[in-house]
């Protein structure tokens, strides 16, 4: 049977690969997006009871090595912190100045009522009501604390962005 | 007295950021509440018959809360008592188990300093209480009787202020430093935050 | 007993001007081998500690404030949150000191179901403690091992309780729904799978030349100055005093439970590491026995839906995975508590970390913090 070019699953033939076979084009923006978005490297920073859920999903049982996400001990050479917990207000400046050590580009993902609204500590004199009163944040990741699945739903979602506020740069 | 007026905060009125005085909402505390039942153990009521030889220089007042002989001295002997208790061979309370400190503030203008001791050589379980007063809330440190008295006495000194007079170290333990007010008493409030 | 090492007397450091050759650093508040948000200044000689400064309160939420201000089956979620990583534990104090001023009577196969989950908590703990020490020191791999078999824990927490960490089960008076039908079998298998991944990790790690090098006559610490200190739990079992809540002042069912309580000798890293590992062994005993005990019946005491103690004062306390957990409840008779103190046994066992720390290197600082096995949450509140 002769395989018909351009039907079924072989892709239609294109002239411009007649021209320069091999080269692929497209904008750096979404070269890097792609390249940043498959290796993030979030800051080994746990705050609080979501913390132990964060390492469960590190570890084998849910392994986030696959997304290429590998924890990184120093924010110096990190690209994104998960704010994992409870962030008190002797804790505000701290997390500032880790947020202000990572380089750019940079994502910060607020993982957990505490870090999103002061969760089940909302009418505590010493809980921060939320990490974005501190820092900027891309995805909130909601539960107490969230599942595994639950956080690995908001890295995909981080991801997703990552490559979408590519291409909106490219079009703005 | 007016249990009534110091109720707890009720769940609706908590959306307020900042509520007017709290009030105690119907039904949340029951006014003529019952008082539960005091019944020592058999070694509580040794350590109870033994307590006034064994601390006979000083003026006690012995009670009992459920399983749990209850001692109450003046503040400022505290720290003698409890180098007593804890060098006595008959008490040998050798474990500080909690210091803490509770507000009565509104009725009595007091705070009341807990001491929960426990021997493990007898077995023997006891609560020491000392009232100061809400004015001016000092009184001997325990460090020098049992080493593990220094974070609880630096983190009431943090929460109400009580003095611990002759600490070796007693400056801010949990609090940012610099913060303003006294978060564990009763009178603090409890809605108290600050945008950021 | 065994000797406490001869330490150099430190500098006392009242403000930041020490002065001389010393050089202080600054480990925290984010530094992955403080288990959460500890903050420590070691001040050091060459490699040598001569003096450090422990900083707390990173983690201050005022969940004692909070208490105040909730009702009984309200203060049940917060107490979850306290130490994170036994959450079944900390609930059952709870209860039980609502249930001892109330005088309630609990059914047996509530206490028995309480006493499973429990002892499965410290197995859990235990693992993430045996874990979290390996990877101080650099050894990744038992990590991988002890959380794979937690992850088998918490599957079983969810089918009973409906969620894997804050699981808000206990109730006053018993438990807040019965357990699956098929539960023994799944806890026996659970039981089978859990004790070959001790041996595991066991045969990995405990005896290995370097871990052992490593640990050996670290931070030594004698029975009577860990009593001292306030010191509880296998802190302070490693020194060899014998001091179990669980066989002192037995509560729930424990006194129908036969199991051992083993004791350290020489009071180091070692000992304090080891008999995690053989607390861990033990609950598998209990929990068998427990699981052989339980029989059908009432879960619930018939108590009013929002508890409302009588006037009085009661402490209650459990033998943690971390130590002596305590609570010190103030009850005016109303639907709150007037005063709800925690005696928290990670802030008591972090406590003479200074004196510890004294005289080791400073490499030896994460392995000694680590081996008090603190969670933050409960040290701060």
């Amino acid at each position: 049977m002769e395989i018909e070019q351009g039907r079924g699953n072989t892709p239609a033939e294109s002239p411009f690969q007649r021209v320069m076979p091999g080269i692929v084009t497209a904008s750096t923006d979404e070269v890097f997006a792609l390249a940043r978005k498959s290796s993030l490297w979030p800051l080994t920073f746990g705050l609080a009871c979501c913390a132990i859920e964060m390492i469960s999903t590190f570890m084998p049982h849910h392994d986030l090595d696959r997304f290429g996400i590998v924890t990184w001990p120093t924010p110096r050479q990190s690209d994104l912190i998960i704010i994992a917990g409870t962030v008190v207000k002797k804790m505000a400046d701290p997390i500032k100045l880790l947020y202000e050590q990572m380089p750019d580009p940079k994502w910060v993902i607020a993982m957990g009522s505490c870090a999103t609204n002061g969760g089940p500590y909302y009418r505590s004199y010493s809980v921060v009501m939320g990490v974005d009163h501190i820092i900027p944040v891309d995805i909130y990741v909601p539960g107490c604390p969230p599942r595994p699945e639950a956080l690995m739903d908001g890295l995909l979602k981080l991801q997703e962005k990552i490559t979408a506020d590519a291409r909106a740069r490219k079009l703005g | 007295m007016t249990t009534e007026e110091q109720g707890p905060e009720s769940g609706p009125d908590s959306e307020a950021k900042r509520p007017a005085p709290i009030t105690a909402p119907k039904g949340r505390r029951a006014p003529d509440a019952p008082t539960v039942e005091a019944a020592l153990t058999p070694s509580g009521e040794a350590l109870a018959a033994l307590l006034p030889d064994v601390l006979a220089p000083f003026e006690l007042e012995i009670g009992a809360d459920i399983d749990e002989v209850v001692c109450r001295v003046a503040p400022e002997h505290v720290a003698e008592v409890c180098a007593a208790l804890k060098s006595d061979t008959r008490t040998f309370m050798k474990y500080l188990r909690l210091i803490t400190v509770v507000d009565y503030e509104e009725n009595d203008q007091e705070f009341e300093v807990v001491y929960h001791l426990y021997s493990l050589e007898h077995q023997h379980k006891m609560v020491l209480k000392a009232r100061v007063p809400a004015a001016d809330p000092a009184l001997p440190t325990v460090t020098t009787v049992w080493r593990g008295a220094d974070w609880y006495e630096r983190e009431m000194h943090d929460l109400f202020g009580v003095v611990f007079s002759g600490h070796p170290n007693l400056v801010t333990l949990i609090l940012p430093d610099g913060f303003e007010g006294y978060p564990g008493r009763k009178s603090y409030p409890l809605h108290d935050y600050d945008e950021w | 007993m065994p000797e406490l090492p001869a330490q150099p007397t430190p500098p006392t450091r009242i403000d930041n001007d020490h002065g001389g050759t010393d050089m202080w650093i600054n480990m925290g508040p984010q530094h992955p081998a403080t288990h959460g948000v500890f903050r420590m200044e070691l001040a050091l000689d060459s490699e040598l500690i001569v003096d450090a400064i422990s900083h707390i309160g990173y983690l201050h939420r005022g969940s004692e404030r909070l208490f105040e201000n909730e009702i009984y089956s309200q203060i049940i979620t917060l107490f979850d949150r306290l130490d994170y990583v036994s959450n079944f534990n900390n609930e059952l104090v709870l209860v039980m000191a609502v249930e001892k001023l109330m005088s309630l009577e609990v059914p047996d196969r509530a206490e028995y179901i309480r006493v499973i989950l429990c002892e499965l908590n410290r197995i859990a703990s235990h693992l993430v403690f045996i874990g979290t020490f390996a990877l101080d020191m650099g050894a990744l791999t038992p990590s991988l091992y002890t959380f794979r078999d937690r992850e088998k824990i918490l599957a079983l927490f969810e089918a009973t309780s409906g969620a894997r960490m804050m699981h808000n089960y206990f109730r006053v008076g018993g438990v807040k729904q019965d357990v699956v039908d098929d539960f023994p079998q799944r806890v026996n298998s659970l039981l089978g799978e859990l004790e070959r991944g001790i041996d595991e990790v066991d045969q990995l790690l405990s005896h290995g030349e370097v871990f052992v090098e490593r640990t050996r006559g670290i931070a030594v610490i004698d029975g009577e100055t860990a009593l001292d200190w306030g010191l509880t739990g296998a802190c302070l079992r490693a020194s060899g005093v014998a001091y179990d809540v669980r066989v002192d002042e037995p509560y729930s069912v424990y006194d129908r439970l036969d199991f051992a309580v083993p004791i350290g000798t020489a009071g180091d890293t070692w000992d304090r590491y080891y008999l995690r590992v053989l607390e861990a062994r033990q609950s598998i005993i209990i929990v068998r026995q427990a699981i052989q005990q339980m029989e059908p019946g009432p879960i619930q005491t018939k108590v009013r839906a929002i508890a409302r103690p009588p006037k009085g004062e009661v402490y209650a306390h459990a033998e943690n995975p971390r130590g002596d957990f305590a609570v010190y409840l103030v009850s005016e008779g109303g639907e709150s508590p007037y005063r709800l103190k925690v005696r928290p046994p990670s802030f008591c066992n972090l406590m003479p970390l200074r004196d510890l720390l004294i005289g080791h290197y400073v490499a030896d600082a994460v392995v000694i913090l680590g081996s008090l096995d603190i969670v933050l949450g409960e040290v701060d509140r």
